[in-house]
């Protein structure tokens, strides 16, 4: 998959020639270690009940990070998402609702606010998208600005509380959060499938490779008649759909939304990103790192909480370091070869 | 609208009878500063304040509300700089961010000569505020602590689920921690959930996969306890456990009324205190009594008897 776009590190005309073979398995040898740093210090780690907790929980911030990978790789950055999730789940809320009365607590209504929640998605990536590279503004500002934007929204939505979805609405929303297909939650299905199509459309179609190119370079990619804005923009809308489907099994969880929904989780998606692999200026991009990322901060917290060795105040400092010491491991290649 | 007339209607009054406006006219004007609805409590502090500017104001034409709401301590000492300088106010109520770094602000609004209540959380300095209105943390521990050491007769497994580390979430883990003192329940971990649904499915989540065994979950707060609801209907244990939350949410104090045997109770901490710092300001104007010194507002145990008294469905909170 490296052979597509020149390593950024490396000098433009001799790629390869030195291991690649820690920054591909870095974060896997990563999640090893802590899955057994896990089984050391509780061996309740290992239940089947915990691992399809963990797995489940670390579903929406994968999601999104899925579509964060698209978004970085392509030289952008979008800080918009837990609000912009928040957001979405409010809205849907309010909908399902709202059209209780209409279509009563059936399927119908719960398709609809699914539907709304892919409008919204596509809508309020295309935005920041558009005014990124139309408007010719940072990416940092602008998704800053949507961010704001969209947390305000969703607390006067709320009025400043909590919105809560329809009880009847909710018995029938739930077991797209609680069931499982086969043995495997519904919502670890749903992050596996969005990492396939992510995979394949990062490393196996041209707008993969394009975005690979204007991350790396995008005067290149625009000399190189590739439409820059356009991709960018798109990257955006794919983010956006992830956040979408990221709030569509959210909401069921537990049926509410207010101003604190989601909050950070845009920092935690940005973070999977890299603990993955993915370079935060763009030019590469590594989707199953992305999952793995995303995958090791849920297991960071869940394992704090099967101990009560480590002082409670001292969790931040516990993530702190896993976080910086797996993204070390992770860079030991860039580290030999020099920049 | 009426009011800008009366004034007006004063002023031409005054003026034509040579009279200075300021000596009929006596306006007093109160200026009020809480924290932004960034979640379910401060959404209840926001709620009942514009509930009580109405109420007030129309009960007393003299009197108008101003209400400023900030998103962290720095935005809220600007507010009560500008509440000073442009809205010349008589009397500030004011609900901090934080202790510490509101302090000094606040005192500086005191030498200005404005009649202070402090509302929640204390400033760090005494004798700064003329009145003071609050709930009381260590209260609302000892509460919930005494109704779990009732409830199990003395003897039993709990989880206990923290707030936000802070002095607030200290007091009450410090009052439920004496409540249950000499007696037979062990307190299996205590894990903070920041006060937050989210937080509080997940950190539930992890307890239930570790211990085969929980009798009661103290959650210290609704928000909280709404996330463990829902873990425990997943892991099914609804049988073997039952939750105490905390501050009076309505949908908590719903279940509370229907007899929900999973959240038999609630213990208030109620965002309205809000509105009793706003009454208690006012009637330092409009009463004959004194108006200073402390107000510390109960934290009861509402059961399915008492819980229509502190339902509030119109609340967001």
């Amino acid at each position: 998959m490296n052979d597509v776009v020149p390593e950024r590190k490396a000098p433009p005309s001799g790629a390869g020639g030195f291991s690649l073979d820690l920054k591909t398995w870095g974060p896997f040898i990563a999640l090893l270690a802590l899955a057994l740093l896990g089984v050391l210090i509780n061996p309740a780690f290992l239940g089947l009940d915990n691992l399809a907790n963990m797995l489940t929980r670390s579903a929406f911030i994968g999601i999104i990070a899925v579509g964060a990978t698209f978004v970085i790789t392509a030289g952008g950055l979008d800080l918009s998402v837990g609000s912009m999730a928040a957001f979405i789940a409010g809205v849907m809320i309010i909908l399902m609702n709202g059209l209780v009365e209409q279509f009563g607590a059936g399927l119908t209504t719960v398709l609809l606010g699914v539907g709304a929640s892919l409008i919204l998605g596509v809508g309020a990536g295309f935005i920041n998208g558009i005014v990124t590279t139309k408007g010719r503004i940072e990416a940092f500002i602008v998704t800053l600005g949507t961010m704001g934007i969209y947390r305000s929204l969703v607390t006067y939505l709320a009025d400043g509380g909590t919105l809560t979805l329809d009880w009847d609405v909710r018995d029938i929303y739930r077991p797209v959060y609680y069931d499982s297909l086969l043995g495997v939650p519904i919502p670890v299905l749903v992050f596996l499938l969005v990492a396939v199509a992510g995979y394949v459309l990062l490393n196996h179609t041209r707008f993969g490779r394009y975005c690979f190119a204007i991350g790396s370079n995008e005067k290149v990619a625009e000399y190189s008649a590739i439409h820059v804005d356009r991709i960018k923009t798109l990257t955006y809308v794919l983010q956006g759909v992830c956040v979408a489907v990221a709030t569509i099994i959210y909401v069921p969880r537990l049926g509410s939304a207010s101003g604190a929904t989601g909050v950070l989780w845009e920092l935690e998606a940005i973070a999977a990103v890299i603990i993955g692999g993915t370079v935060l200026k763009g030019g590469h991009g590594r989707i199953w790192g992305t999952v793995v990322g995303a995958i090791m901060l849920t297991m960071i917290g869940n394992i704090l909480n099967l101990t009560d060795a480590i002082s409670n105040y001292l969790n931040g400092t516990v993530q702190g370091i896993i976080i910086i010491v797996a993204v070390y491991l992770q860079r030991a290649s860039w580290r030999k070869t020099g920049p | 609208m009426p009011r800008i007339k009366q004034s007006l209607l004063a002023l031409a009054v005054s003026a034509a009878v040579g009279v200075p406006a300021a000596a009929t006219a006596q306006e007093i004007t109160i200026g009020v500063s809480i924290p932004a609805a960034t979640h379910g409590w401060t959404g209840g502090v926001n709620f009942h304040a514009e509930q009580a500017k109405e109420r007030l104001e129309a009960l007393y034409p003299d009197i108008e509300i101003t209400i400023s709401t900030a998103g962290d301590p720095g935005e809220q000492a600007n507010d009560l700089e500008d509440l000073v300088s442009q809205r010349d106010i008589d009397a500030l109520v004011v609900l901090p961010f934080e202790s510490g770094p509101l302090t000094d602000p606040v005192r500086r609004v005191k030498e200005e000569g404005v009649f202070v209540t402090v509302v929640d959380r204390g400033l760090d300095q005494e004798g700064i505020e003329d009145l003071y209105v609050a709930g009381n943390n260590h209260e609302l521990g000892r509460v919930s602590g005494e109704y779990i050491r009732e409830r199990l007769d003395g003897e039993g497994e709990i989880v206990v689920l923290r707030g936000i580390p802070t002095v607030i979430d200290d007091e009450r883990v410090q009052g439920f921690q004496e409540a249950i003192e000499g007696s037979d329940i062990e307190i299996l971990d205590m894990q903070h959930a920041n006060w937050n649904r989210d937080d509080g499915f997940e950190v539930m989540q992890d307890f239930l996969a570790r211990f085969d065994d929980i009798d009661a979950v103290w959650a210290q707060d609704d928000d909280i306890a709404l996330g463990v609801i829902e873990a425990v209907r997943q892991a099914e244990r609804e049988d073997e456990l039952f939750i105490v939350g905390g501050a009076g949410m309505k949908d908590i104090i719903e279940r509370v009324m229907e007899g929900d045997d999973l959240v038999p109770v609630d213990v208030l901490y109620p965002p309205a205190m809000i509105a009793t710092a706003m009454d208690l300001t006012v009637q330092h104007y409009v009463s004959n009594g004194p108006v200073v010194g402390e107000y510390i507002l109960g934290s009861p145990l509402i059961t399915q008897e008492n819980a229509e008294e502190y339902y509030y469905p119109d609340s967001p909170f």
